[in-house]
């Protein structure tokens, strides 16, 4: 059930929060963790559902912030939802005019209690997460450049900024790749001499890849364009031949190693709940993720490839 | 070159994979195969834990080809799996199916699996590493392990492994159990052999050592200080159904308290181990099933019934003696109570009940920790009327979680205090969708991880508890005072309840 409240403030919303619960049956709070995500008025309601689905791991509040225009005199509107088979509360905060300003003194009273926040940056993010009114508010600042228009520069901006609780989707894209790359590794205890990474143009993920790979491995890692869709190539060159998992298909891969027939691996692209639901599992600093955006950041400033700056 | 560059401590997104191998499974019509193996493994393809490569392999007694037993398991992971089926995940195991048909004591079926496995280590890359699961009666390990032995297959080259795994009942007494770990030990190693108590794998029941260990405020409380008594109960809504053969001459004791409860109460009692692995966990639990005393009067501390005909749930049920397959004089109980010392500084003086039992009120598996009352009552007698003793419940199953109760004032002018509950529900403030026993259990196998299994040393002093009540029990049944009859959908027969109350307690209706 869905209550609007107009020309309101953070008490009044808070008071709405407990006296829905109240409604739907059961005050009591299995919470642990409020979700903070900004998103533009036109991604909110999608947006708002990926949060609620991943709210079903990790029952949450999930505050959704509309920042609109911060001309005129401040206002801030809500919708707070409650209930209806799910363990968690949602509100849709809309800020306009000077508000727009101070966000956090909107989120910070709707804080749940001794719990984790986290911040969600859906579309745009801002350039310094940590410094950003919202961020400051979270230990765990989640960005996608993936979902940014210009990816690559996004993510290049991203990594040069990183802070401790900074992580990027396209980053937690990574895992089911970077766990058989380790366990191919485990199997096959030989010393990579080279890599390749393949994707479509500009795939931020496949960079972090290839960073991650030239960072672990000390090899130089080359970065190929393919039509996609994502990830579509990975490469371990080693002296006995190479190691690799191939997916055209963004479904079914293809792991092939020396000395071992070709096999099929089930590795289908995952939609941004999924995603969202693995992030939120861990709230310490990811030190793997750090290492490899400094590594990146690092990179790119010094060799500058012409194809990162290519755009259609 | 010494270690993976790939892998860093830090990385605790990264799953462990099993590295390469296949399951062979025996039985693979029975229902734990149906209903709980072959969707785990689904499961744990499906959440990319399965090596590239994995290959499951049937054995039965059908006519069937490669195709037909992959139907089976088809149908099997649509109609059981915990995950979405997705065609992907079936295409990565579609092509590692293979079925082999033959009996027990058939040499030709057992060179053609040599063959099949060996097979498999080429097309498959499987790299001779195979468990083999024995999901059939324990009258045939015998059989299928000499079978094994005979034909090579137990013999893992090289780096190789080769594991075997077995579930319950592991023997019906100390002795059987014993034969039954002689005809396993002769083949395989010791560290080789996977005994399934699926309950060891529910995450509660993990979760009681870090709610134990991991925190401060319930480790300063827990011993005989503060402790009254334990409750552990398992209680099952259904009656035997159609596992008549299975369970005559068992009974609930040999099923459930042997290994679930027995070990259930370990978790709860032991002491802090030195580390979380598998042996120090083992030392530990070892170190509460050798101090379990039973108390000396058998026929006031423990408690045995048969469930009558009656209605349980708004449904006509039959008696136990009704049920098919059953003999009108038998004297197998469905249910068990029991109850043990534990002779440590910890526990000394504070009785562990054990209970359970077939078409009880509901289905729930808990642990109870009751706590004394204050020794010093501040409010007048009147206030604290409704006042019992404090308590936090450990649920197994269904509805995972914790409830912790105690005293409140009741709002208004007058002083009176009254039970509440604090609850924790796993589903809540977690994952709805945490992985099966099977799953954890399964992957721990192809890892090679083997802190949640039982050892045998585990299963004989278990069968060391439990053999002396089963004998008094016999001896009783002699002397015609057999197994009380109890109402279908209740708590248990009048002898349990007097047990409790002969030592001025009552049994939680959980």
């Amino acid at each position: 059930m869905t209550t609007t409240l107009t020309a309101t403030n953070s008490a009044a919303i808070a008071a709405e929060f407990v006296r829905a619960r109240t409604r739907a049956g059961s005050p009591a709070m299995g919470m642990v963790m409020t979700v903070v995500v900004v998103v533009e008025e036109q991604d909110a309601a999608a947006t708002l559902e990926a949060a609620r689905a991943a709210s079903h791991e990790h029952p949450a509040r999930v505050l959704g912030v509309v920042l609109g225009s911060s001309r005129g005199a401040g206002q801030v509107d809500a919708e707070v939802t409650v209930g209806a088979g799910w363990g968690g509360e949602m509100a849709l905060l809309r800020l306009v005019g000077e508000v727009v300003k101070h966000p956090d003194s909107v989120v910070l009273p709707l804080l749940l209690p001794d719990s984790p926040v986290v911040a969600w940056w859906a579309s745009r993010a801002p350039r310094d997460l940590a410094g950003d009114p919202l961020g400051r508010l979270a230990q765990r600042r989640i960005t996608d450049s993936a979902a940014a228009a210009a990816q690559a520069r996004t993510l290049q901006v991203q990594c040069a900024a990183y802070s401790p609780g900074n992580t990027d989707l396209s980053w937690t894209r990574l895992t089911p790749w970077r766990a058989l790359l380790a366990a191919a590794l485990d199997q096959h205890p030989l010393k990579v001499t080279g890599a390749s990474v393949a994707a479509d143009r500009g795939n931020p993920s496949a960079d972090l890849l290839a960073a991650w790979l030239g960072q672990r491995l000390r090899v130089d890692v080359r970065r190929i364009t393919s039509d996609g869709p994502g990830l579509t190539e990975v490469t371990l060159e080693t002296k006995k031949g190479p190691i690799r998992i191939s997916r055209p298909d963004g479904r079914l891969a293809t792991f092939s190693s020396p000395g071992n027939p070709d096999r099929p691996v089930a590795l289908r692209r995952r939609d941004v709940p999924e995603l969202l639901a693995e992030e939120l599992r861990r709230l310490d600093e990811d030190d793997v993720y750090a290492a490899t955006a400094r590594f990146l950041a690092r990179g790119l400033a010094a060799k500058k490839t012409p194809t990162r700056k290519g755009k259609k | 070159m010494a270690s993976n560059p790939l892998r860093d401590p830090q990385d605790r997104r990264l799953p462990r994979i099993a590295g390469p191998c296949g399951l062979v499974l025996f039985g693979v019509t029975g229902d734990l195969s149906r209903k709980k193996v072959m969707p785990a493994i689904y499961d744990l393809a499906n959440r990319g834990l399965l090596p590239p490569g994995f290959s499951l392999t049937g054995f039965a007694r059908r006519d069937w080809a490669d195709e037909d037993f992959a139907q089976v398991v088809h149908d099997a992971v649509k109609e059981h799996a915990r995950t979405p089926f997705r065609e992907e995940v079936w295409d990565q195991l579609a092509e590692g199916f293979r079925f082999v048909p033959g009996e027990f004591d058939d040499d030709v079926a057992f060179e053609q699996l040599r063959h099949t496995i060996e097979e498999l280590d080429v097309s498959r890359g499987t790299g001779g590493n195979h468990a083999f699961y024995l999901a059939i009666p324990p009258a045939f390990f015998g059989d299928v392990v000499g079978q094994l032995k005979e034909h090579g297959l137990a013999d893992a080259a090289g780096d190789s492994w080769r594991r075997v795994v077995v579930e319950k009942p592991f023997g019906h007494d100390l002795r059987s159990a014993r034969e039954l770990n002689g005809i396993l030990d002769g083949v395989f190693p010791d560290g080789s052999i996977f005994r399934i108590d699926h309950y060891l794998g529910k995450e509660t029941v993990q979760n009681i050592l870090a709610l134990r260990f991991a925190n401060t405020m319930f480790e300063p409380i827990w011993n005989a200080n503060y402790v009254d008594h334990v409750q552990i109960t398992m209680a099952e809504d259904v009656g035997i159904g159609g596992r008549a053969g299975y369970y005559d001459g068992i009974g609930a004791a040999r099923d459930v308290i042997q290994n679930h409860l027995l070990q259930l109460m370990s978790l709860v009692a032991m002491e802090e181990p030195t580390t979380f692995d598998a042996q120090a966990l083992r030392i530990e639990k070892q170190k509460v099933l050798s101090s379990v005393r039973l108390p000396s009067d058998l026929g006031a501390t423990t408690a045995r019934g048969q469930y009558a005909a009656g209605w349980a749930g708004g449904e006509k049920v039959p008696g136990f003696l009704q049920e098919e397959g059953i003999s009108a004089t038998s004297t197998t109980e469905t249910f068990a109570a029991v109850t043990l010392h534990v002779d440590t500084r910890r526990w000394a003086g504070v009785p562990f009940y054990l209970r359970t039992g077939k078409r009880l009120g509901r289905r729930v598996t808990e642990v109870a920790v009751v706590f004394k009352r204050a020794p010093h009552q501040l409010f007048n007698p009147t206030a604290t009327e409704e006042l019992t003793q404090n308590a936090l419940v450990i649920r197994v199953q269904p509805d995972e979680g914790m409830t912790v109760r105690f005293g409140s004032k009741v709002p208004g002018t007058a002083m009176e205090i009254r039970d509440v509950n604090m609850d924790f529900a796993y589903g809540g403030s977690f994952t709805e969708a945490s992985p099966e026993a099977y799953e954890r259990l399964i992957l721990d196998v192809l890892l090679g991880d083997p802190p949640l299994f039982p050892r045998h040393e585990e299963v004989e002093l278990s069968w060391q508890i439990l053999d002396p009540i089963l004998d008094f029990w016999a001896k009783q049944d002699k002397r015609g005072a057999g197994p009380e009859q109890y109402p279908s959908g209740g708590w248990g027969p009048g002898s349990a309840e007097a047990m409790l109350a002969r030592d001025g307690r009552t049994w939680r209706r959980p």
